[in-house]
């Protein structure tokens, strides 16, 4: 497995943390423009004030590609909290985006 | 390899603008292709597990980088760089190097199941960008995807899959790179998941078999859009050296046939075929059962090309060279020196250690570095343990095809069973031939002794005497042998028997002659000294006869003196003489 760029700094992973998130998209497809308001949708509802989103468009930076094992598009990596995940699709499918991204018991437990 | 290889075209090299190829730079591999891949488009390359897929397209790109000057993308799904590079360094290639140099870019691919999660539609957009990004960033020629079908275990959408593996191989056409793609053997299809059916214009299958615990690789083409190529399975070699295929290249029987000779090594032997040898290039079978002296007769080959100046090759699969050596100079012959001095290789090892194969390009690579101009393969009837008469025969027809084409005169040996005069295996592989010496044993009294003589010496007046072949401590001797009174061959100490019989046969006739010879003389001498003595005896007679005639005369005269006396006194009218008296007369 790849390691990512920034391991070293993940140690602790506290629901309170803040979540990173990066979307690979490539071009601005009508997949990829769903798959970022499917993004913004969920953390809006799970993860209000706790994440940062960032988008990388491949075609402009296809070198970024290599480094968080991208193959399929669009992909959704946690980077924070450790472990790293890889969810790939357009998140359509909520109820495995929540599991993907570890997130199913937070909504039970924070409210 | 079942069959015989077709004389097809596979060997003609590349010809006009019909279909421009990329060069592999595998040994081999672009003979059969008649020039290698399609350029600008991509290759199926299918094989089971360990059957050398990811060694072969690894290849393809040093050689290309390395040899063509085509940079060369490693797109793998299975191994990272790390273990790339790890495992081609026991092959003697330094990838990191070629990174270094960007004549080549490793691209690993991490997929895994379990780590993804499948939340909705999704394309391949990315592999293409990486693949593009990789293409771009040192200008590659040549891109290899090792091996593409992991990616159906590691997602689960195959409509998705398959689409984008259409769309991924088009792609490739486009970006005008050669490309080879590897791909599991599949149960019933080439690949498991056919991938076959998206690439149309080359597919190369590999094969990695045991048969009788003997593994052999082997490679077949299975299509190949727009050229003519072999179609058989050849067999190929991976070693420190990396892949090789066996060359075809001679099965048209288009060598040059030399008139030039070479010598046996024993000069009668020489004089028995035809006064010099054998033919420059020509394959030479020695013959015979266990003793029978067959290495011998190699071993005064070697050393008779080695005194010519001409490098020698001696593959011994039955024993060790220092053997060979210590065995050969009981008979005279000292090898060492020419070991020491390069002329001659020797290469020991035994024919069970591999595969029919293995040893084929054992021999075609040992060839190719020393050069040598004769080469002795002692006994070929090792190999019999490897494979099926078939198997052999075609191995030994390719191996003498190549020894005619490179010019090297070959002196094979056979073990045949003891008492049968020529083996089975002898029979199938005389016909490749072009000189067959038998060697015999002969049995006489208590006693075994060698013969040898020429079955068939192809376009040369030869001997069609047996000779007595005797392995002294001064040599090798070809004699004459004896046939005895019942039409067997005498030889050994019956033929010793038979020379001592005539010598003293001889010796009494000698003596006969000179006894006679002595007795006739006898009989002369004897002879003339009767003569001696009857002359004297006459010369006696005739001394008497005289002296007897004249006491006679004077005896008559005083008788007529007396009687004219006595007629004077009687007054008788008679001559004086003239007159004998017509009586006796008295005393």
């Amino acid at each position: 497995m790849a390691i990512p760029p920034d391991s070293s700094q993940a140690a602790p992973a506290k629901p309170a943390d803040v979540w990173m998130l990066r979307l690979y998209v490539a071009g601005q497809t009508p997949r990829s423009l769903v798959a970022l308001a499917n993004l913004k949708r969920l953390c809006e509802e799970h993860l209000k004030g706790r994440y940062t989103i960032e988008v990388i468009d491949l075609v402009k930076t296809p070198q970024l590609a290599k480094n968080d094992q991208i193959l399929a598009i669009p992909t959704l990596v946690r980077e924070i909290p450790q472990p790293m995940r890889r969810i790939i699709g357009d998140l359509s499918n909520t109820e495995r985006v929540l599991i993907g991204l570890d997130l199913v018991p937070a909504p039970k437990t924070s409210t | 390899m079942k069959h015989k290889e077709p004389m097809n075209t596979t060997l003609t090299p590349y010809r006009g603008p019909t279909l421009p190829k990329t060069t592999t730079g595998i040994q081999g591999l672009d003979e059969l292709t008649g020039g290698g891949l399609p350029k600008g488009r991509p290759t199926l390359l299918c094989g089971n597990a360990g059957c050398g897929k990811t060694l072969l397209a690894m290849e393809f790109l040093v050689h290309g980088a390395m040899d063509s000057g085509e940079p060369g993308v490693f797109m793998a799904f299975e191994e990272n760089t790390e273990e790339l590079v790890q495992n081609f360094a026991s092959l003697g290639r330094d990838l990191k190097a070629l990174v270094a140099q960007k004549k080549l870019a490793l691209e690993f691919v991490h997929i895994e199941r379990s780590e993804l999660e499948e939340t909705g539609e999704y394309d391949l957009e990315g592999l293409f960008i990486r693949l593009g990004h990789a293409i771009d960033s040192i200008g590659a020629k040549r891109v290899v995807i090792d091996t593409v079908e992991a990616l159906f275990s590691g997602l689960s959408n195959t409509a998705v899959l398959r689409a984008e593996l259409r769309r991924l191989f088009r792609w490739l056409k486009e970006k005008g790179v050669t490309a080879i793609i590897t791909g599991e053997r599949g149960e019933s299809n080439l690949t498991r998941y056919g991938l076959e059916e998206y690439v149309a214009d080359c597919v190369i299958l590999l094969d990695h078999r045991v048969e009788g615990q003997m593994a052999t690789r082997r490679l077949r083409i299975v299509k190949y859009r727009g050229s003519t190529h072999g179609t058989s399975e050849y067999p190929f070699l991976i070693d420190e050296a990396g892949i090789s295929i066996l060359a075809i290249t001679s099965m048209r029987l288009k060598h040059e046939a030399s008139t030039e000779r070479v010598s046996t090594g024993i000069p009668r032997l020489d004089a028995m075929l035809g006064g010099k040898g054998y033919y420059r290039g020509s394959s030479v079978l020695g013959s015979g059962a266990a003793g029978t002296g067959k290495t011998s007769l190699a071993a005064y080959f070697a050393q008779g090309a080695v005194a010519h100046g001409e490098r020698c090759l001696w593959f011994a699969f039955e024993e060790s060279s220092g053997q060979i050596i210590r065995n050969m100079r009981s008979i005279a012959i000292d090898l060492e020196p020419a070991v020491r001095s390069g002329m001659l290789l020797f290469h020991a090892e035994r024919p069970t250690m591999f595969g029919l194969e293995m040893h084929l390009l054992t021999i075609h690579k040992l060839v190719n570095q020393f050069k040598p101009r004769a080469v002795i393969i002692d006994p070929i009837t090792n190999f019999t343990t490897l494979g099926s008469e078939v198997d052999i025969q075609s191995m030994l027809t390719r191996l003498i095809d190549f020894y005619k084409t490179q010019k090297i005169t070959a002196l094979f040996t056979s073990l045949t069973g003891g008492g049968d005069e020529m083996g089975f295996k002898d029979v199938s592989v005389a016909s490749l031939m072009d000189t067959w010496l038998l060697l015999r044993d002969v049995k006489n009294g208590a006693e075994r002794n060698r013969v040898l003589h020429i079955l068939k010496s192809r376009g040369m007046a030869h001997s069609n005497q047996v000779r007595e072949f005797l392995l002294t401590d001064h040599g090798a001797e070809l004699l004459d042998v004896y046939v005895g009174p019942s039409g067997a061959l005498l030889t050994g100490s019956a033929r010793n028997a038979l020379e001592a019989q005539e010598k003293a046969q001889g010796l009494m006739r000698q003596q006969e002659v000179e006894g006679k010879n002595r007795d006739m003389e006898r009989k002369r001498r004897a002879l003339e000294a009767q003569i001696a003595m009857l002359r004297s005896e006459f010369e006696v007679a005739q001394k008497e006869a005289t002296r007897t005639s004249g006491q006679d005369q004077t005896r008559a005269g005083v008788l007529a003196g007396d009687r004219i006396t006595m007629s004077r006194m009687r007054q008788a009218d008679a001559e004086a003489s003239g007159k004998t008296p017509k009586h006796p007369k008295h005393k």
